[in-house]
């Protein structure tokens, strides 16, 4: 029989970590990784102290904003759209076939592999990266553009799609297995009516994430508002790039606002 | 008719699930399996229509067997298979009407269930079945507006588009509140009459079992330890099917734990 009263008991959250000398052992770890990799970095305090009033110099220069080569803008931003909805459309046409493949409950083993491989390829490389490559194949511009992101958005959507599927309600295919329906009919109507709602979140979703990687991969040639973007930084002309900047972030807010909204409202 | 002989499933390499089972069930009867869970219920429905694959025996249905098919005769044999199930399985996002016409999916082309040209004499028998039900209004309703006694008399139209020679029904009211479950009870009854079908219903409540079939199989450990009409069913019979041990079973060990367990 325990003797103590109720007043007198106390509880503590028991730790995230129980074992102490792992729970230390990581913190302290951390910590001294941290001090090391800042103390071993070669940072050059002179060099970031000029950098710190050419930064200055730069914000200065870009104030106002400069709207008078409009024309070039919106020619940039409607080029990136261009890119991000091709790549978003061929991405997605590209991803419902590999998510089936890469689901474990529907695909056979073989299939079931090699659509992994292709979303682990595919995931494997910053769209940076794969834009480089992509650039140096098929030459700067908008289509060097559309593949980098339409490998993005295979790597993202059928993946994200496969895990939907291998989260499906079983019974509803074993209803259709049940009544003699063959395999395709089966993933037409027991599979894909469970997995739309989530397709078409995602589809959204990548759109406003492609219109973004746009801007990004338009940076190292893949045109769009990027290419844009980077010849104002190449001219030294700080004002239209801050314009640039200003109706990118604009942009996507409203993209983003929208895409959301969408979401939310499929049931 | 329906002949099952020697059927034994087994799960890998433990206990098997049903243990040399000997069933059958002629036209017209409507066939209720009782048994506490874990007793192998599930298992005798879906190894009929290979949803469970049997490790042994043989399933006759009208003459064919069923164990031996592979994969596009078992599919065709399936569509005259019709299976309605605890949580009904339909469908949620498509409308009742679709939900329905999944009954026919296997008779009719791809190009036709893809693009929703449903055969005209399978709308109409859709229909006539959903209005038999009470359920007509609905058709163009999602599967996941409907009431649960609703959604199992979408799932009975489902099995009945078949055309089927059987109906297997694993625990059809289970989910439902009692009004809605008599009312799935009563048409099951009926429709084993007017088509003439073997029906199988896994229950647990075995008033309902009593009350609406003519035929009561009781299971226990993956053996039929009781198959006679519902005034058989006395106290006896009911200690065997839930709490006893077939006696060729009892070992030492479990005759004393089931014992405990009991008094």
């Amino acid at each position: 029989m325990s003797t103590a009263t109720p007043s007198s008991r106390h509880w503590r959250k028991p730790p995230f970590i129980t074992n102490p000398l792992l729970r230390w052992g990581i913190l302290i770890g951390c910590v001294v990784y941290a001090v090391w990799a800042l103390y071993t970095l070669p940072f050059d305090w002179a060099r970031i102290q000029e950098g710190m009033s050419r930064a200055q110099r730069i914000f200065s220069g870009a104030f106002p904003p400069s709207f008078e080569r409009s024309e070039l803008l919106i020619e940039g931003l409607l080029e990136s759209f261009k890119i991000a909805i091709l790549a978003t459309l061929l991405g997605l046409a590209l991803s419902v076939p590999i998510a089936f493949m890469a689901a474990r409950n529907i695909a056979a083993k073989p299939i079931y592999l090699l659509g992994r491989g292709l979303i682990i390829t595919a995931r494997s490389f910053h769209p940076v990266i794969v834009a480089i490559l992509f650039v140096k194949a098929v030459g700067f511009g908008p289509i060097a553009g559309v593949l980098t992101l339409t490998i993005y958005s295979i790597g993202f959507v059928a993946k994200m799609l496969a895990e939907r599927i291998e989260e499906i309600d079983w019974g509803q295919v074993e209803a259709l297995r049940s009544s003699g329906t063959r395999y395709v009919a089966v993933l037409q109507f027991a599979v894909l009516p469970q997995i739309m709602p989530r397709q078409i979140g995602l589809a959204m979703y990548q759109l406003d994430s492609n219109l973004r990687a746009s801007a990004v991969v338009g940076i190292v040639g893949a045109g769009g508002i990027g290419a844009t973007l980077m010849n104002a930084f190449g001219r030294y002309d700080y004002a239209f790039a801050l314009a640039i900047t200003l109706v990118i972030i604009a942009v996507i807010l409203v993209v983003e606002a929208i895409s959301g909204r969408i979401r939310r409202n499929i049931w | 008719m329906l002949r099952i002989t020697h059927l034994i499933k087994r799960y890998g390499n433990g206990e098997p699930v049903l243990k040399d089972l000997n069933l059958e069930v002629p036209d017209e009867s409507l066939v209720s399996i009782i048994g506490a869970s874990g007793a192998g219920k599930s298992t005798l429905l879906r190894c009929i229509n290979r949803l469970v694959e049997p490790t042994s025996g043989s399933i006759e249905l009208n003459g064919q067997e069923l164990t031996t098919l592979k994969r596009d005769e078992l599919r065709k044999s399936r569509r005259r298979i019709g299976m309605i199930f605890q949580g009904f399985n339909l469908v949620d996002r498509l409308t009742v009407m679709e939900n329905v016409q999944c009954g026919r999916l296997g008779y009719i082309p791809y190009w036709r269930a893809a693009l929703r040209r449903y055969p005209a004499e399978d709308i109409e028998r859709a229909f006539h079945l959903m209005e038999r039900v009470g359920i007509a209004k609905y058709a163009n309703k999602r599967a996941d507006e409907l009431s649960g006694g609703e959604r199992q008399r979408v799932g009975v139209v489902r099995a009945l588009m078949q055309n089927p020679e059987i109906l297997l029904a694993d625990e059809p009211t289970a989910s439902l509140d009692p009004v809605s479950s008599r009312q799935i009870m009563e048409l099951l009854q009926n429709l084993a009459d007017e088509l003439k079908l073997p029906v199988l219903i896994n229950i647990h409540n075995v008033a309902e079992a009593k009350e609406f079939t003519r035929r009561i199989v009781g299971m226990r450990f993956g053996r039929l330890i009781f198959d006679g009409k519902p005034s058989d069913l006395d106290d006896d019979a009911m200690d065997a099917v839930y709490s006893g041990t077939p006696s060729d079973e009892r070992e030492d060990t479990g005759a004393a734990f089931t014992r405990a367990v009991t008094q």
